[in-house]
């Protein structure tokens, strides 16, 4: 027994260790003084000016940051109506239609998602006219659209696991559909609204095969800059963009535990 | 996924409150709520397939945009022409290049797949095993660098495999090697890119399936004399069955599509089809040819897979 829980612990380990070295070897030679990536010449915090210096890549970080927001936005309403709708509706004409819609999107490889969009502005442009050019409005579509999945995917597994019969009391006290939806079901469903929310802003932040099929000219976004920049090396200002964004992420997650952790004492300081 | 029966939503299942409802007002707001996002996946996810099998009967033209129509109508004739090129889908079969491309992101995409279900397994299992306090910890671990960008977690990698990369420089260091190893710009650097970006899909289903697992049971053929290995093969891994075709599913169909891993991980003779048909794209703008190597992915990988998860989903169901 003792032996085979050795065995376990070290291949997780080795499996944690795998995970997070590159990582910290990204972390680390973001503050190296070094122009030479790999040799280390003391400790600098000079990439991190050089990066800030960088108009080209702090657009890009605005154009993405602002293209992340409006997806995620747009993703949580439709992804929401179609992961309730999934759980809630019973059966409908047109339900395995929409259930298999809704998956599809997150098996697809992405450059045949991106390749057919494309294809489909470019069909729509000469056809209705709209959309005149590519450029930030679809490429807000196409994040909306794939992440718009993973909310329908989050929120329906939130749903199966809650006691419908608040919904039913609701109901039987005279409680309208809208206003049962929005004063009973979304507050019990926040907590996977928010991590859809969250998911999609990140998803969209990083998509890169998508954005460069259906991205005009001149509208790169941040994935699209570093990927030009890293495919002729490494470069340490992407290491110190690379850190910054581990950071911010690192304090959200340890963040959202934090506040997991007080509410679910909350609770059971309540019983 | 099942739907509750006697949901309060169901109308026409007898509900008391749906009839009555369906009597004050023909359901506007149910049907808006089922319309909104359907229309939306039938306008940008349904249709573009349509517009990409039309393309990719049409051939390449120097035009804005660059193929021609398939509908002609000729005026002196009155004839309406309808013509389709299947020469793109012949030329796929002719040139083995394609084949090849596509046999060689299955084979890449597979073994990737085996090794990241390899690797994933102890740390899912520990997970599921460990205390439940520790449980959220872990798996925020797992999952903490999927947050982080999939491009610069890849790009990680290149500083490590490089030919003065840190791995190289331990091993001369050590003494272990004298000629720095080959490693960035091959195919063993695209498999560690890809088990190393899709692991946390592969840990997350496994978890789930495990942590499920009723532990008395091992208990119990350890009573009955079986040797942990057994019991692991013959209880453990049947058990996780549902967990590791989850995760081998969303690990292989994405794998087999990948553009970034190849091109900045791999080599100039590593073949994947995601990556001819971004070259097919972008450089020889040949949007018909890229049309056409998309719709084979889709029918030959993407679709059967895909049968095959419904008609699951379908069991599970009944």
């Amino acid at each position: 027994m003792k032996r085979r829980s050795l065995f376990l612990t070290t291949s997780a380990t080795l499996g944690f260790i795998f995970l997070y070295a590159p990582m910290i070897a990204l972390v680390v030679y973001s503050f190296n003084k070094s122009k030479l990536v790999t040799v280390w010449g003391g400790w600098s915090l000079k990439w991190y000016g050089e990066l800030f210096r960088n108009e080209q890549i702090i657009d890009a970080a605005l154009l993405s940051l602002k293209i992340a927001f409006i997806s995620a936005s747009v993703a949580v309403v439709l992804g929401t109506m179609a992961g309730f709708v999934l759980s809630r509706f019973g059966r409908f004409r047109g339900k395995m239609v929409l259930s298999g819609w809704i998956s599809a999107p997150l098996v697809m490889p992405e450059v045949i998602t991106g390749l057919s969009l494309l294809l489909l502005f470019v069909a729509m442009e000469g056809m209705f006219g709209w959309p005149s050019g590519r450029g930030t409005g679809t490429i807000i579509i196409a994040h909306v659209t794939f992440c718009m999945a993973y909310v329908a995917v989050i929120v329906q597994s939130r749903l199966s696991q809650l006691d419908e019969t608040l919904e039913e009391a609701a109901m039987d006290l005279g409680a309208k559909p809208s206003s049962l939806f929005f004063l009973v079901t979304m507050p019990l469903i926040m907590p996977a609204i928010i991590s859809g929310w969250l998911l999609s802003f990140t998803l969209s932040l990083d998509d890169l095969v998508i954005a460069s099929f259906v991205s005009g000219p001149g509208n790169s976004t941040l994935p699209m800059v570093i990927f030009s920049k890293v495919r002729l090396g490494v470069s340490p200002e992407v290491n110190a963009l690379a850190t910054l964004m581990i950071a911010v992420v690192a304090i959200g997650v340890i963040g959202a535990m934090y506040q997991m952790r007080r509410q679910s004492k909350l609770l059971a300081s309540d019983e | 996924m099942s739907t509750p029966t006697g949901s309060a939503w169901v109308d026409g299942s007898g509900s008391r409150l749906a009839k009555f409802n369906f009597f004050r007002r023909i359901n506007w707001g149910r049907f808006s709520v089922v319309s909104v996002p359907t229309l939306w996946l039938a306008i940008f996810f349904f249709i573009p397939f349509l517009v990409v099998f039309k393309i990719s009967l049409s051939e390449t033209a120097i035009a804005v945009p660059p193929y021609t129509s398939l509908l002609n109508w000729d005026v002196e004739e009155s004839y309406l022409n309808l013509k389709l090129n299947l020469g793109n889908y012949f030329y796929l079969f002719e040139d083995t290049f394609y084949l090849d491309a596509y046999l060689s992101s299955i084979k890449i995409a597979g073994i990737s797949t085996v090794f990241t279900l390899i690797i994933a397994f102890p740390i899912a299992y520990l997970i599921a095993r460990s205390k439940p306090s520790s449980r959220a910890l872990l798996l925020s671990l797992v999952i903490l660098p999927f947050w982080t960008s999939f491009l610069l977690r890849v790009y990680a990698w290149m500083g490590f495999l490089k030919k003065n990369g840190l791995i190289n420089e331990f091993l001369l260091g050590a003494g272990i090697i004298d000629q720095p190893l080959i490693m960035l710009q091959t195919d063993f650097a695209v498999y560690i890119g890809i088990v190393y970006t899709y692991l946390p899909f592969m840990v997350l289903p496994l978890y789930s399936a495990l942590e499920k697992m009723d532990m008395t049971l091992l208990e119990a053929a350890e009573d009955l004399g079986s040797r942990p290995a057994t019991s692991f093969f013959l209880i453990t891994i049947p058990m996780a069955v549902p967990g590791i075709i989850a995760g081998c599913m969303l690990v292989f169909i994405p794998a087999v599509g990948e553009f970034v891993i190849p091109s900045l991980l791999g080599g100039s003779d590593t073949l994947m089809i995601g990556r001819v048909l971004w070259d097919e794209f972008f450089l020889n703008r040949d949007w018909p040819m890229a049309s056409a190597v998309a719709i084979v992915m889709l029918i030959v990988l993407v679709l059967p897979i895909m049968l095959i998860r419904n008609s699951q989903g379908k069991e599970e169901a009944v």
